[in-house]
C-alpha cells in the first residue's frame, strides 16, 4: 500500500493499530522520494540514513500524535549534525552543533527526519529559484515554481514525500507556497512558536509553521510546535489550547471580515471567483460576512522590505568567512570578508542587504526605518480595528496561482507582489492560514486565506477545518 | 598666561561581576584557556538567540541609583553594526535610544574645592572577544572567551576641566563601583577601561572646540598622562595656527603619546536600530525597591560619617573610605573601643605600608582591629613608646600575635625607672666628658646626642621624656 499518501492523523491511527510499523511507513516514504524527487526535487539534503537510525532509536509505540510520522523540515531549522544550509553557498557545508526547539520538540514526540527542504536562499524569495543551488518544481505542473521561500517544504508534502513539514514564514513564505502546492500552510501568532534555531532572516517577523496535507493535521502539529522557550525572548508567555478541539465545531455566527484593499484590478480573475466562492461557501456554513477595510494596505510591501531587509542586512552579518561557513581567502582582512560575501551569497540576497544597509544608513534611518515602524503600527491598527467588528478575515492567499519557473525571477518587483496579500498579516504579527479552495483552468491550486486575531489560531483552524470538510479541493493530488 | 580650557568627557567601560555572560549561559571568568568559555550564542552561530542576564540589569539598575541616575522603566537593547572578527555577529547588542539609566552625578574632593561631574548616562552592553596577534605568523587568532562579557557603559558630559580631575573621577567611580559589587575595577585586567574624549576651546568661551576621542586608556595613570599629552598636542596644533580634527586616537603606552586612529570620514556609521531579539526591558517599582534596598553605605556617605561623628580629617576620611574592605576594619576598630584619629594614623601608616609592601588584602591579614587596639592602649599608657610600637606592629603582621605578648616576650617595655636610666645617663655621661664640655661651653644642640646614645643603649626603650628630665639636671 502507499503509505506515503497519508496524512498524520491517518498514519498515526495505523501506528496506534499496529496496522503498519514506523519502518514500513518510512520505507515507503523513501520509496516515493526515490521515485520522485529527481522530477520535484524538494530536498537540498536526503536524510536517509539519519531516518532510519530515528526509526532504530523510537521507544514502543508512545501515544503521541507525530510518533513515527517521516517530516520535512525547511532547511533553515538547525538539526543537530545534519547539514543545515539555507539553501546558501555561504552554509553550504554547515553542520549545526546545536538543535533548533522545534526540531527538538519534534523529536520528542518521535518524528522521523526525511529531509532538509529546499528554500530561497535564506528565505529571501517567493519560488526557490533563489536558492543557491537549485529551483524545486511545482508537483502540479514541473515548468512551475512551487512558490517559496518555503517551496522545498510545500512541494515535498504535496507530492508526498513527507506526511507533513515545517517551513517559515516572513511574508508569506509559508502560506504563498502552500497555495502554490494546494495544501495547509499555517503562519502562527508571532511568539507561539520559539524561534531558536531557525536562522534568522527578519527576526521582527520570522515565524515558524506547519505545512500539511489537512487543516487538522496544522492543529496536531502546531500542538506540539507551541510554546513559550527560554531560549527564545521573543516566544510569549500565553497559554497553549489544544488546537484540535475546535476542529469540528460549526460556525454558525462567525463574523467573516472581506477587506475591500485584497480584490483588486490586476488579479487573476479565477482567483477572485474561487476565493469569492469560497466565502459564499463560508457563509452557507452559517458565517456572517461583513465588508471590512485595511485602509493602510498598500504601504504594507514598501514597509516590508524595508523592515525586512534592515534586520536581514544586520543578521546575515554574521557569515563573514572567520568562524563557520565558505571563506575564500584574500590578502588581507576586509578582502577576506568580501571575496566570501562575495561568493557565498546570491543576488537577492545581495540586493536585501543593500537595501537593508542604506535604509538605517545614519541620515536616512528617520526617513526609512523609522517611519517604516509607524506604518507598521498603523497597518497593526487596521488589523485591530476589524478584529474588534469580525472573528476572522478571509482573503486569496496570492494574486495568482502558480508562475512559471523563470516567469519573474529577473523582475524582483514582480515577484515581491506575489506577496502581497500575505504580507500584512506578519507586520500585525496575526495568525493566519492558506488552505485548497479551487484549480484554476490549468489545474493550478488556489489558496484561501484566514487570518485571525493575535494568539487566536483556534478560530481560523476551525473555520478552515469546516471550509475543508466540506469541499473536495484538498484531496485532489497532482500526478508525478 | 593660558589661553585654553580643556574639555574632557570620559566614557567609562565597566565589566560586570556576574558569573554568566549578557545573552548565554557561559562563565566570564579571567584567564582561561581561549575560547574555552564559548557557545554557540556568544560566538555568534546561525539561528540562535540572546537572552538578557537578569544579574546584569539589576546590578546596573544598582550603579544608576547608586549615581543619582534616573532608572528609565522602559528601555531596550539596540544593535550596533560594524564587522571585526573579535565582533562573532557582525553586530554588537548595546543600548542607544533607550538606555537603562540617565543622569546621574559624581561629586569630587579637589584640592582647589569640590567639582560635580554629571553623567549623561548608563547602559548594558556586550563585550567584543579579543584579536591575537602576537606569536602569530601571517595569521591572527580569536579568542572569544571575553565575547558577551556584560559591560556597563558609563558617559559624562563634557565637565571634566583637567587630567588630575580625570584620574579622581576614575578612581571615584571605581570605588562606588567595587562598593556595589558590581566591578572588581581591575584595569589591569580590563575590568575596568576608559576612552576620554578632549577638546579645547579659549578661555571664556562656552562652545565646545573639536574634540578627539582617546582609546585604550587601562590605568589610572595613563587616563593623567594621555590626556595631558593630548591637551599639549592640541594646544600645538592651534598655536601654530591650525585646526584640530575629529578623529579617533590611540593612547601608546611606551611612547606616552596618542597616535591618529582614523578620523571622522573613516568613521563607522553603525547603523544602529532596535534589538529585535529582544523586548524591552521593564524595570518595575518592585525591582527598584528591590535594589534599593541591597546598597550599602557608599564612600561619600562614609567621608561624611568619619568627619562629623569622629572628626577624623578630610584626607583621612577619604582615604579610609576609599576601599570598602579598609573601611570596614576602621570602623570594626572604632566600634570596639578605638580612638578614631590613632586608628587612623596607624592604618595609614604601618598598616597601608606593610599591606602595600607585601601585597596582601586587608581581609589576609594577620593584624586584626583587636591587635591594633591592644598596640594603642600599649602606647597611651605609656607602656611603649611610638617607635617601638612601630616594631610591635611589624611583628604583629608578621606573626598574627597580640602586641603585649610581643612586647613581654621581647622585653620591650618601655624603661621609665628613674633609678635604672640615672645610671645608664650618669655612664654615658662619664664616656663622653669632652662632649660634656662642649655642652656646658653653649653646644646645647648636643642634648640629641646624649639622647640618642641612651636610646642606644637601652635599645630604644628609655622613656624619652623620662630622659630629657633627667639630661636636663645632671647637666646643670
Amino acid at each position: 500500500m502507499e503509505y506515503f499518501k497519508l496524512n498524520i492523523k491517518e498514519a498515526n491511527a495505523l501506528l496506534q493499530n499496529k496496522d503498519i510499523t514506523v519502518k514500513e511507513l518510512t520505507e515507503s516514504v523513501f520509496q516515493r522520494i526515490e521515485v520522485v524527487e529527481k522530477t520535484v526535487n524538494a530536498f537540498v539534503t536526503v536524510t536517509t540514513d539519519k531516518a532510519f537510525e530515528m526509526v532504530e532509536e523510537l521507544p514502543p509505540y508512545q501515544s503521541s500524535n507525530l510518533f513515527g510520522i517521516p517530516m520535512a523540515i525547511k532547511d533553515n531549522m538547525c538539526t543537530r549534525g545534519i547539514k543545515t544550509t539555507c539553501s546558501s553557498k555561504i552554509l553550504a557545508n554547515f553542520i549545526p552543533p546545536y538543535e533548533s526547539t522545534v526540531t527538538d520538540k519534534l523529536m520528542k514526540s518521535g518524528y522521523i527526519l526525511t529531509g532538509k527542504a529546499n528554500m530561497d536562499e535564506f528565505a529571501m524569495g517567493s519560488s526557490t529559484e533563489n536558492s543557491g543551488f537549485f529551483t524545486t518544481k511545482n508537483p502540479w505542473d514541473t515548468e512551475r515554481a512551487p512558490g517559496g521561500s518555503s517551496g522545498g517544504s510545500a512541494a515535498a508534502v504535496c507530492a508526498d514525500e513527507c506526511i507533513a513539514a515545517l517551513g517559515s514564514d516572513t511574508g508569506g513564505s509559508i502560506r504563498q507556497p502552500a497555495s502554490f502546492c494546494g495544501v495547509v500552510g499555517l503562519k502562527p501568532t508571532y511568539g507561539r512558536v520559539s524561534r531558536f534555531g531557525l536562522v534568522a532572516f527578519a527576526s521582527s517577523l520570522d515565524q515558524i509553521g506547519p505545512i500539511t496535507k489537512t487543516v487538522e493535521d496544522s492543529a496536531i502539529l502546531l500542538n506540539l510546535i507551541s510554546g513559550h522557550d527560554p531560549l527564545d525572548s521573543t516566544s510569549a508567555t500565553v497559554n497553549v489550547p489544544d488546537f484540535t478541539s475546535c476542529i469540528g465545531k460549526d460556525i454558525k455566527g462567525l463574523r467573516v471580515g472581506i477587506p475591500s484593499e485584497y480584490f483588486i484590478d490586476g488579479m487573476d480573475s479565477q482567483v477572485e471567483q474561487s476565493v469569492k466562492a469560497a466565502i459564499s461557501h463560508i457563509e452557507s456554513l452559517g458565517a456572517q460576512i461583513v465588508e471590512i477595510s485595511l485602509p493602510h494596505t498598500g504601504y504594507a510591501v514598501a514597509t516590508y522590505y524595508i523592515l525586512a531587509t534592515s534586520e536581514a542586512s544586520s543578521n546575515l552579518a554574521r557569515f563573514d568567512g572567520i568562524k563557520y561557513g565558505l571563506r575564500v581567502p584574500a590578502d588581507d582582512l576586509i578582502d577576506t570578508y568580501m571575496t566570501s560575501r562575495a561568493a557565498g551569497f546570491g543576488t537577492e540576497v545581495k540586493r536585501r542587504i543593500m537595501l537593508g544597509t542604506y535604509a538605517l544608513s545614519s541620515g536616512y534611518y528617520d526617513a526609512y526605518y523609522k517611519k517604516a515602524q509607524q506604518v507598521r503600527t498603523l497597518i497593526k491598527h487596521d488589523f485591530d480595528r476589524s478584529f474588534e467588528k469580525v472573528d476572522i478575515i478571509a482573503t486569496p492567499t496570492a494574486p495568482t496561482t502558480a508562475f512559471k519557473i523563470g516567469e519573474k525571477v529577473n523582475d524582483p518587483l514582480q515577484m515581491y507582489l506575489s506577496d502581497i496579500f500575505t504580507i500584512s498579516v506578519n507586520l500585525a504579527g496575526v495568525p493566519a492560514i492558506s488552505l485548497p479552495c479551487g484549480f484554476d483552468q490549468k489545474g493550478l491550486p488556489i489558496g484561501l486565506q484566514l487570518i485571525g486575531k493575535a494568539f487566536d489560531e483556534e478560530t481560523i483552524l476551525k473555520a478552515a477545518y469546516a471550509y475543508e470538510a466540506s469541499t473536495p479541493h484538498h484531496t485532489r493530488r497532482p500526478t508525478l | 598666561m593660558k589661553k585654553y580650557e580643556a574639555v574632557i568627557g570620559l566614557e567609562i567601560h565597566a565589566q560586570m561581576l556576574t558569573k554568566t555572560k549578557m545573552f548565554c549561559g557561559c562563565s566570564t571568568r579571567f584567564g582561561s584557556e581561549p575560547n574555552s568559555q564559548t557557545c554557540p550564542v556568544c560566538i555568534g552561530m546561525p539561528g540562535v538567540l540572546p537572552v538578557i542576564n537578569k544579574k546584569a540589569v539589576e546590578f546596573t539598575v544598582r550603579a544608576g541609583l547608586a549615581l543619582g541616575c534616573k532608572i528609565s522603566p522602559y528601555n531596550r537593547f539596540a544593535r550596533k553594526n560594524y564587522f571585526y572578527p573579535d565582533l562573532p555577529k557582525g553586530y554588537q547588542i548595546s543600548q542607544y535610544e533607550l538606555p537603562i539609566c540617565l543622569g546621574g552625578v559624581v561629586v569630587l574632593n579637589m584640592e582647589n574645592g569640590q567639582s560635580t561631574i554629571e553623567l549623561t548616562r548608563i547602559h548594558m552592553e556586550e563585550d567584543a572577544g579579543k584579536n591575537i596577534h602576537e606569536g602569530m605568523k601571517d595569521f591572527s587568532c580569536v579568542d572569544l572567551n571575553r565575547a558577551g562579557v556584560p559591560l556597563m557603559e558609563i558617559v559624562t558630559e563634557p565637565q571634566i576641566r583637567s587630567p588630575k580631575e580625570a584620574s579622581a573621577f576614575m578612581k571615584k567611580l571605581r570605588s562606588v563601583l567595587r562598593y556595589l559589587e558590581v566591578c572588581d575595577g581591575n584595569m589591569e585586567e580590563g575590568s575596568l577601561r576608559c576612552d576620554a574624549n578632549v577638546s579645547l576651546r579659549p578661555i571664556g568661551s562656552s562652545e565646545l572646540g573639536v574634540k578627539a576621542e582617546i582609546k585604550n586608556i587601562n590605568s589610572f595613570r595613563f587616563v593623567e598622562k594621555a590626556i595631558e599629552y593630548e591637551i599639549w598636542r592640541q594646544e600645538e596644533v592651534l598655536k601654530e595656527g591650525g585646526r584640530v580634527i575629529q578623529e579617533t586616537r590611540l593612547y601608546n603606552t611606551s611612547t606616552g603619546t596618542t597616535e591618529s586612529m582614523r578620523s571622522k570620514e573613516e568613521a563607522h556609521d553603525y547603523r544602529y536600530f532596535p534589538e529585535p531579539d529582544l523586548v524591552p526591558i521593564v524595570v518595575s517599582d518592585t525591582m527598584l525597591k528591590e535594589v534599593k534596598a541591597t546598597i550599602v553605605e557608599l564612600p561619600d556617605e562614609k567621608v561624611g560619617r568619619y568627619v562629623n561623628s569622629f572628626g577624623l580629617p578630610l584626607y583621612d576620611a577619604e582615604l579610609l573610605s576609599q576601599e570598602k574592605s579598609i573601611a570596614h576594619w576602621f570602623e570594626d576598630a572604632v566600634n570596639k573601643g578605638g580612638n578614631p584619629k590613632a586608628v587612623s594614623n596607624w592604618m595609614m601608616g604601618e598598616l597601608m605600608r606593610l599591606l602595600n609592601e607585601t601585597s596582601t588584602r586587608i581581609e589576609d591579614c594577620k593584624v586584626t582591629p583587636e591587635h591594633l587596639i591592644g598596640l594603642i592602649k600599649l602606647v597611651d599608657s605609656g607602656a611603649i613608646n611610638v617607635k617601638i610600637g612601630k616594631t610591635v606592629f611589624e611583628e604583629m603582621f608578621n606573626s598574627g600575635e597580640q602586641a603585649e605578648k610581643i612586647v613581654k616576650s621581647k622585653g620591650l617595655l618601655q624603661i621609665s625607672n628613674e633609678g635604672e636610666l640615672d645610671s645608664v645617663i650618669d655612664g654615658i655621661l662619664k664616656q663622653y666628658s669632652s662632649e660634656v664640655e662642649r655642652f656646658k661651653a653653649g653646644e646645647v644642640k648636643l642634648t640629641g646626642f646624649f639622647v640618642g646614645e641612651v636610646m642606644k643603649q637601652t635599645k630604644g626603650k628609655a622613656n624619652p621624656k623620662l630622659v630629657n628630665e633627667i639630661l636636663k639636671k645632671k647637666l646643670v
